[in-house]
């Protein structure tokens, strides 16, 4: 029977107060900064990134010698980037395509467009 | 604020409600103390971490949702059996609708397979417990306050009544103010972060705690599809997640992401829904595919019939899930291109489908079959789900579903593999399993009774609806036009066959526990998987010693080979988790924020979140490392369990 030392989690303490942080700093960035738009939505990104990065490797067991030798789940990593990508690209495949010509067209074809929908 | 808008008024049914809930509470508050039985309750039941409790009582909490939905129906089929009956306003069933739906699908369907799951996974493969005890009363804790916030909007705040699907624009703050549409966001919020618990919880549970040598390939069916539901489950509701958020910051704190002015995009909430509410789907169908399996083999006495391809089909009808959602959204007019690949991936869904189908067929093929009531429910799941599967097909035709869309046909499309595929399931399920949980067999006559009278009501209930879609009957309307009179009134007709049919069920657990003969072995139906190898009632640690497994059906080799889980010679102590009050805490104040969210008081709302995060400081910093069975104790307690203390 083991005995384990009763120690601090220093690295997951570390993790969550960095976690906030980000999220207050990507929420600011939203609310209270002037920056311009094109610079919020960039800089949320890569915040994101960050972000995901910590979780990683401060909660996720990336490198924790102690399950199998630095063990990486590339196949469930996988798994979270395929959902991504069909959650992300499908989103836009379906909000978008077959709505984009309504916006852009003249008004004569709208009009057209409009009577169409209404046979 | 005033009284009268804190409590719902005005509706005589509804004061009903509430002497109802008044009466029930204060007779269990009675007899608990009459009986002196809160110590055993708290002890017992409310900080356990035993997964064969904590199943059951999700079991208990299902069965109570079953009937609040069943409820809900019976009311709706009442008001649609004549044309322009006032039994309910139009306002009353709106909200009566929704509830149905979101009761039935969050809070019956998925606890109850999940509470099956609780108790039998573990159990098949040779595991002691779920890999993390503590998260799994947190799961329970977080899914029963969940429900109990949207249980107590009907007679507080008033109900939510923009669908089970709660669609943007008409769920937004704009169309719908007031705490109604709140309780449903706070509700699902947070029973979804026991689900999520959950899905996590037995993943880890079967990827690394099976009995040494049961490969992935040599689970039980029930198992596999337990996995492959944790799966969905990981993947698809953290969309969900994002999506109540969203509409909760929408609503409370107003921004505009799926309102029609500020540059919202309504449609993209349904967009959203779906991607996580078709996996849903597949969450509460893919364990009673499992279910049906394990009750098909043991009562046509042979293994089950193409084993690889079983899991195989789960494998690819999971996958494909996640490539479907738009088909409940047609006509949404994504365009015929977005359309056409949708209606293509829908229907690829048939083929794995089918070929489960054959495999519970070719299982049955020459084979000895007993007539037990978990086999007829099985038995009956099979034709009643393959109407319902075909007219899904009909539905997932793009050009076709601009015709059936909204309409009767599909409520009955959904109600037929829903019920005939899950409800069936549960039932079944909980038939076969319940001398593992409760050392005794529910009364077969009285569940004979219970099954046809369920299985008549509900084809009598729901085919006619077919034809009353295609007749032109919308769904959601509350009164029904004079041509729609004699289906309708079939119909409901058929749904109090139903309702009788559960009655008895119900009435069956009360009987069955006064008057069934109690099991003396672990095994009450010759069964072939793991689970029938502990003795009965389930010693807490479940397994004193663990067998090796060669063979799918692990049970049926040790039985052969006259094996126990009781091999006095490698008996060592075993290692158990300390029950705790904390999970049971944590919930309930998160409990308190989310009601305060609601209501929208933002400062109490705080304070709750607060008292959650503190609650998780305190666990992290908790290193109780649990207490150890000696051998002495486990032979005690396999000796008289099993019977060898007679001797």
């Amino acid at each position: 029977m083991e005995h384990k030392t009763k120690r601090i989690p220093v690295k997951h303490i570390i993790g969550f107060i960095l976690s906030l942080a980000l999220t207050i700093v990507a929420a600011w960035a939203a609310l209270g900064s002037d920056l311009p738009k094109g610079w919020v939505i960039t800089g949320i990104m890569v915040l994101a990134v960050i972000q995901a990065a910590i979780q990683l490797f401060m909660f996720m067991h990336m490198t924790e010698s102690a399950s199998g030798n630095g063990h990486i789940p590339w196949n469930m990593m996988f798994h979270g980037f395929v959902i991504v990508a069909i959650v992300v690209a499908g989103s836009l495949f379906t909000m978008s395509y077959g709505f984009g010509h309504h916006h852009n067209d003249s008004p004569a074809h709208q009009q057209q467009h409009g009577e169409h929908m209404h046979d | 604020m005033k009284l009268d808008e804190f409590f719902v008024t005005g509706e005589p049914l509804i004061y009903g409600g509430m002497v109802a809930i008044v009466l029930v509470t204060s007779a269990i508050i009675f007899l608990l103390t009459y009986f002196k039985k809160w110590k055993w309750l708290w002890r017992e039941w409310l900080t356990t971490v035993d997964h064969k409790k904590i199943g059951i009582m999700y079991i208990l909490s299902a069965l109570a949702m079953l009937f609040r939905g069943g409820m809900d129906a019976l009311m709706m089929r009442t008001q649609l059996a004549v044309p322009d009956l006032n039994f309910l306003s139009a306002q009353h069933y709106d909200e009566i609708f929704t509830t149905h739906g979101t009761v039935m699908i969050i809070f019956m369907a998925m606890p109850f397979l999940i509470g099956l799951m609780n108790i039998v996974v573990p159990l098949q493969i040779g595991a002691r417990d779920f890999a993390f005890p503590f998260v799994n009363a947190l799961s329970f804790w977080s899914f029963f306050f969940g429900a109990l916030l949207f249980n107590v909007s009907f007679v507080i705040g008033g109900s939510p009544d923009a669908g089970w699907t709660s669609y943007t624009p008409l769920s937004g703050a704009a169309l719908s103010p007031g705490p109604g549409q709140n309780f449903y966001l706070m509700g699902l919020q947070l029973a979804g972060i026991g689900t999520l618990a959950t899905g996590i919880n037995l993943m880890v549970t079967i990827l690394k705690m099976r009995a040494p040598g049961m490969k992935m390939f040599k689970m039980p069916i029930f198992t596999w599809s337990s996995l492959i539901t944790c799966f969905i489950i990981i993947f698809a509701f953290p969309i969900l997640t994002v999506a109540l958020a969203l509409l909760t910051i929408d609503r409370i704190f107003g921004s505009q992401f799926f309102t029609l002015t500020g540059e919202g995009l309504p449609m993209m909430w349904a967009n959203l829904f779906w991607m996580w509410g078709h996996p849903e789907v597949y969450i509460v169908v893919l364990p009673a595919f499992g279910i049906f399996s394990e009750v098909i083999a043991t009562f046509a006495h042979k293994r089950i019939f193409g084993y690889s391809a079983m899991v195989w089909s789960i494998i690819i009808i999971a996958g494909l899930s996640f490539l479907v959602w738009v088909h409940h959204f047609f006509t949404m007019g994504a365009g015929a291109f977005v359309n056409s690949v949708f209606s293509v991936s829908t229907m690829l869904i048939a083929v794995p489908t089918g070929v489960k189908i054959f495999n519970w067929l070719g299982t049955l093929h020459k084979s000895k079959i007993e007539f037990s009531t978990a086999m007829l429910w099985a038995l009956s799941f099979i034709p009643s789900f393959v109407i319902g599967g075909v007219t899904g097909v009909m539905l997932g035709m793009a050009a076709a579903d601009y015709q059936f869309h909204n309409s009767y046909f599909l409520v009955a499309h959904f109600h037929y593999v829903l019920i005939a595929g899950t409800v069936f399931a549960c039932f079944a399920g909980l038939t076969y399993w319940y001398p593992k949980m409760f050392g005794h067999k529910l009364n077969e006559r009285l569940g004979k009774w219970s099954f046809w009278l369920f299985l008549i009501g509900f084809h009598v209930c729901f085919l006619p609806q077919y034809f009353i879609g295609l007749d032109g009957m919308p769904r959601r309307i509350f009164h029904i036009g004079p041509e729609w009179f004699t289906l309708n009134f079939l119909s409901t007709i058929g749904a109090f066959g139903m309702g009788i049919g559960f009655a008895i069920f119900v009435y069956n657990i009360y009987y069955s526990f006064r008057y069934s003969k109690r099991e003396t072995t672990g095994d009450a139906w010759g069964g072939r998987t793991l689970e029938w190898a502990t003795p009965t009632p389930v010693p807490p640690y479940n397994f004193a010693t663990l067998p090796e497994v060669n063979n799918i059906d692990a049970f049926m080799e040790m039985k052969e080979k006259g094996e126990t889980t009781f091999d006095e010679k490698k008996l060592q102590p075993i290692h158990m988790p300390s029950n705790s009050g904390k999970p049971f805490i944590m919930m309930a104040i998160l409990f308190f924020a989310s009601f305060a969210l609601v209501f929208e008081w933002i400062t109490l709302a705080a304070i709750g979140l607060a008292g959650g995060l503190i609650m998780m400081i305190i666990r992290s910093f908790d290193y109780d490392e649990g207490y150890h069975f000696s051998v002495n104790e486990i032979k005690q307690i396999e000796q008289s369990r099993r019977g060898l203390d007679h001797e």
